[in-house]
């Protein structure tokens, strides 16, 4: 598998990362020499393993269905770069 | 029946699947323990879980996998002891983290059925494919600011049912009845309230058409329709919409497709689209969900009667019609009333009065079931009214008429404006007497074979005696003093 | 008077109850250190107000003969770790003025235990780097030089800051956290003692997220029983953390019994790797000649797929990153560069937030977890990952703990590695795979290489037995006699 520009433009937008055209050349060299390298895995048998899926061996745990937190407006929006009136504010999106 | 096109070519038919997303009814949302009450001011029903700060982790709501695992089981669907939470991955101003919580490959309820009912009381069954738990993500305002889009992240984070049918349902009128069925049984539940205005239950609607009898066409989703009506609406504009383009010769792209209610048409979303590739992988923050048997078991312990079965026995024990017994089921609450009135009284005659004139009098005042004026204990009581022979079906549809305005109670009203029925034979032998000499021409017709006339006697009765005269009793007396 | 800042936690904190000097002398002597080393650019920022007023209180309660077991002790904080009110980076642009409302449960553990904030630390940019070059920040300067020039270091990473503060003596501890190795190397390259506790036992509520499934918080120290003391405070169950583990913290101080005898302590061959530096594989040797010197037995033992545990990584921590940052879109905090339109903002705010590195990892991972792709990579690196864990749990079948080296060299000086990612990342070859499998590992300082820098070995114990790790490393560090400090160049 190897990576050319136009995917390394495509993957770049999917993560919504900006990259400049002329960088994307030398991205890619870079992604595919990762990528080469990370194909060593196919060396392991995995036939019939599990992904791991936790470290511990234990249970989700659930919590009680109690309102215990929210109601602060004020500090949910404190950092936000654009805000008016309590909600977050973005550029007009059109629908 | 399924709905078919005719086109120029032939005919095309219609398949339909639908993705029902339903809020869950709980306290809290379904990864932090912030509220989920509708309406409240933007923003104050957030907590920093649910505006993706940065560290912030999800715990999940014990009640959102007990209603998931209740709505399985009124779906008789097949419950998974273990299940995954993923992640769904994709930008949006109203979805703070990046990503929804969702399940994707291992959801914790697998394949059901649901009963819809149609017209003519047929049934009709449709495949369910899957339930899954997800979170519900924010809303974003576009006509408050001039400039910018306002974020409200309350509903970010509370939990959602996405129930999916198969492509099984085959008209508009399907889709309906499927949408209400499941309201129904998700009300009775008690798992999501099912109030479609304020989004607690919304739907993605597959369509596709294809030749009767081929494999399936390319379908398009319209996303997140919130009324049943716009659903059909919506289900009749794509069809016709994808056969237009079929017969031109052209192809259907697979697509997500704007339901725009104002214009009533479909449009392509294409623009916002772009390359949608999710990138599901389990939640590292979570571990696999899973309970045991007993668990299940203490559920299904606790189920209610639901619709069908309710159906069953209204129709089995006593002795409804499956069509009224449909109407009566719909809503647990009209059941419920229902229930009451009839409870040791005739069913039939109970039954009636709930879907006549109770009904009658609602849609006419556009009241709800919850707002009657006249409680099931009290239409009970006007039943008995009718059934002990105090007064005749024809004054207890006025007296209804005045409970439903006034409130007040049947006896009172009966007992106030004297309108007891009269039973006594003395009275009516003279109001008889006095009909036939009044009328004697009409008797020596009637005596003559003009026996329809009988009618036109009974009429004269019961209107000397301002209605009150027991019919039955006056049949009985009038027929051979005729007869002479 | 004797500079307090020497002084081990241990001895500072007797020195405290003993009234031989307060928390505001000891907090006041680290402000001054602080101030010193800023040339190391360890602090990306400093609270000396918020020091004293925590000593202030923490006297009050010595005063009164209470206290937790951290009692006036004054630590530093990893930027990765929110805490209420003070700007919170993760090292990179992205976050820009973002000050948190709330405070991390690690933080809140040890400010309840009485330890006392000097301040933020840097780190590599979202804890991406084993260098500390990757900072929004700038580089942190290793404390320690070559003998032979003075060229400046590279501190290791991603907490470098923590490593760098600690050995500079300008802190007695700092948190750091570890997803592939980021605790232990840095330790082993500035010459102090890391310790990466297993995935589970310290709460990630509240520390900014790399790899969810890896990351874990651990304390830095300079000596073990500091680290003992100081991950008891750090450690415990939360319930606001999925994966957070609802087990007792053990007095983690009380294993530092001196005593191994009949252990058996595990030499991986496949660990001997091909172009090891001789001084790393005869310090090794070293070590493990001490613990048999100890009493301990030295068994070889075999993981047989370590050589595909940083490949795996690789995958799988990139792959969590580019979820886990998808919430750094200029919204709800930190960094907005406006754009065209949403979309636009998004991929500007992105594009200028995050530094390369960070770049390069959320590229392979949305590519790995990207259609057509998931199951050649995620789920292939998942599987390995099994493989990895169940070679380890067949080693602990036989060994009680496993001995490795921490890093395959001591510390670089910066830009050494080049331009090449992937000679960066064979930095972690040694502490990747315990990563991976979830278990403890400590790293203490053991001796010096040729030119004079320090050389860390690593010690690795079985799931939450933490107790067994800390003993053999208590062991071993008696036995080093590691006690050599870095001149102070930096004081200027």
């Amino acid at each position: 598998m190897s990576l050319d520009k136009a995917t390394v433009a495509k993957v770049a937008n999917l993560a919504r990362i900006r990259v400049e055209e002329e960088k994307l050349d030398p991205l890619a060299a870079e992604l595919n020499a990762i990528l080469g390298w990370v194909e060593q895995l196919g060396e392991v048998d995995t036939e019939n393993v599990k992904p791991m899926t936790s470290v511990a061996e234990m249970q989700l745990r659930w919590r009680q269905d109690e309102i215990t937190d929210g109601g602060y407006q004020e500090q949910v929006v404190a950092n936000a770069p654009s805000k008016d009136e309590g909600f977050f504010a973005v550029p007009k999106v059109i629908e | 029946m399924g709905m078919i096109i005719q086109g120029a070519t032939g005919d095309w038919e219609v398949v339909i699947g639908l993705e029902v997303h339903a809020q869950v009814t709980s306290n809290a949302k379904l990864f932090s323990g912030s509220a989920t009450e509708y309406g409240a001011e933007q923003n104050t029903q957030v907590s920093f879980v649910d505006a993706a700060m940065p560290g912030m982790l999800p715990v999940i709501n014990e009640m959102a996998v007990r209603q998931a695992v209740r709505t399985g089981l009124g779906l008789k669907a097949q419950i998974n002891k273990f299940s995954v939470f993923d992640r769904k991955n994709y930008f949006y101003a109203d979805l703070p983290q990046g990503y929804q919580i969702s399940q994707y490959l291992q959801p914790i309820v697998g394949e059901g059925t649901l009963t819809i009912d149609l017209k003519d009381g047929e049934t009709k069954e449709i495949g369910i494919t899957r339930l899954h738990l997800e979170q519900d993500a924010g809303k974003s305002i576009h006509d408050q600011h001039p400039s910018m889009t306002l974020v409200d992240l309350n509903r970010s984070g509370v939990a959602l049912m996405e129930i999916v049918s198969e492509p099984d349902i085959r008209s508009p009128e399907e889709a309906a009845a499927y949408v209400k069925k499941l309201r129904s049984i998700l009300r009775y539940l008690g798992t999501c309230d099912g109030n479609m205005e304020e989004g607690s239950m919304r739907a993605d609607v597959n369509v596709s058409v294809r030749r009767p009898g081929d494999e399936f066409g390319t379908r398009c989703e319209m996303k997140n329709i919130n009324s049943v009506r716009f659903i059909q609406q919506a289900i009749i504009f794509e069809a016709n919409r994808q056969v237009d383009i079929l017969e031109a010769g052209g192809e259907i792209d697979q697509e997500t497709r704007l339901y725009d209610s104002v214009k009533g048409e479909t449009r392509s979303m294409r623009s916002k689209e772009e390359a949608h590739d999710y990138r599901y992988f389990p939640d590292p923050d979570l571990l696999p969900l899973e309970f045991d048997d007993a668990f299940v078991e203490e559920i299904k312990a606790d189920l209610p009667e639901l619709p069908d079965e309710k159906k069953d026995r209204f129709v089995g024990d006593l002795g409804i019609t499956p069509y009224d017994a449909g109407v009566l089921v719909a809503e647990k609450e009209v059941a419920d009333y229902f229930e009451a009135v009839a409870k040791g009284r005739d069913a039939k005659i109970s039954a009636n009065w709930v879907i006549g004139e109770l009904f009658g009098n609602l849609n006419r005042t556009g009241k709800s079931l919850a707002e009657s004026p006249v409680s099931a204990d009290e239409l009970g009581k006007l039943v008995d009214l009718i059934k002990d022979g105090t007064i005749s079906n024809r004054i207890a549809k006025e007296v209804f008429e005045e409970m439903f305005d006034s409130g007040k109670a049947a006896a009172d009203i009966v007992k106030e404006k004297g309108l007891e029925q009269v039973s006594d034979t003395g009275a009516i032998e003279q109001a008889i007497d006095d009909v036939m000499a009044a009328n004697m021409d009409k008797v020596e017709e009637y005596r003559g074979g003009k026996d329809k006339l009988l009618g036109f006697f009974m009429g004269q009765v019961m209107k000397a005696t301002g209605g009150k005269a027991n019919p039955g009793v006056v049949n009985k007396i009038l027929k051979p003093k005729l007869d002479g | 008077m004797t500079d307090l800042t020497r002084l081990t936690i241990a001895d500072a904190r007797d020195g405290l109850k003993a009234g031989t000097f307060s928390a505001r002398e000891l907090a006041a002597a680290h402000i001054t250190a602080m101030d010193a080393a800023r040339g190391l650019n360890a602090f990306i920022t400093e609270t000396p107000e918020k020091a004293v007023e925590a000593a202030t209180a923490s006297d009050e309660k010595l005063a009164k003969g209470e206290g937790g077991v951290m009692e006036g002790i004054p630590v530093a904080v990893k930027d990765l770790f929110c805490t209420k009110g003070v700007l919170t980076t993760a090292a990179s642009h992205i976050l820009d003025g973002f000050k948190p409302e709330y405070e991390s449960t690690v933080t809140t553990n040890l400010w309840n235990a009485g330890a006392v904030m000097l301040g933020k630390v840097n780190l590599d940019e979202f804890a991406m780097g084993s260098s500390n070059e990757t900072s929004y920040y700038g580089n942190v300067v290793n404390p320690w030089r070559r003998s032979e020039d003075d060229q400046p270091l590279v501190p290791g990473g991603s907490s470098g800051g923590s490593a760098s503060a600690v050995a500079s003596f300008s802190a007695m501890g700092a948190t750091g956290t570890d997803t592939g190795g980021s605790i232990r190397q840095p330790a082993a390259f500035a010459g102090i003692v890391g310790m990466k506790p297993t995935y589970g036992r310290c709460s990630r509520w509240g520390v900014v997220a790399f790899a969810s499934s890896l990351d874990q918080p651990g304390p830095m120290t300079r000596s073990v029983r500091d680290a003992a003391i100081m991950l008891e405070a750090m450690a415990g169950f939360d319930p606001k953390d999925s994966t957070s583990v609802d087990m007792v913290v053990p007095n983690f101080e009380a294993a530092l019994t001196g005593d191994i005898r009949g252990m058996k302590i595990g030499i991986p061959k496949e660990y001997r790797l091909d172009g090891i530096s001789s001084e790393i594989s005869d310090l090794w040797d070293k070590g493990a000649a001490m613990l048999k010197e100890a009493g301990a037995e030295i068994v070889e033992i075999s993981l047989p797929h370590t050589k595909y545990a940083l490949p795996a990584y690789y995958i799988i921590a990139p792959a969590e990153a580019s979820s886990n940052l998808a919430r750094y879109d200029g919204v709800r905090y930190g960094l907005r560069v406006e754009g065209e339109d949403l979309a636009d903002m998004y991929s500007r705010t992105r594009g200028e937030g995050f530094g390369e590195e960070v770049q390069r990892r959320l590229l392979i991972g949305t590519y790995a977890l990207s259609a057509g792709y998931y199951d050649a990579y995620y789920l292939k690196a998942q599987k390995v990952r099994t493989r990895i864990s169940d070679d380890f749990k067949e080693a602990f079948k036989t060994v009680d703990a496993i001995l490795t080296p921490t890093a395959p060299s001591p510390a670089f000086a910066f830009g050494e590695k080049g331009d090449d990612p992937l000679a960066m990342y064979l930095n972690d070859v040694f502490t990747v795979p315990a990563s991976l499998a979830g278990l403890p590992g400590i790293s203490i300082p053991a001796g010096l290489s040729e030119n004079g820098l320090p050389l860390g070995l690593q010690l690795l114990g079985r799931p939450f037995d933490e107790e067994t790790v800390i003993r053999t490393a208590g062991v071993l560090e008696d036995a080093a006699g590691f006690d050599a400090t870095p001149t102070d160049w930096w004081r200027g």
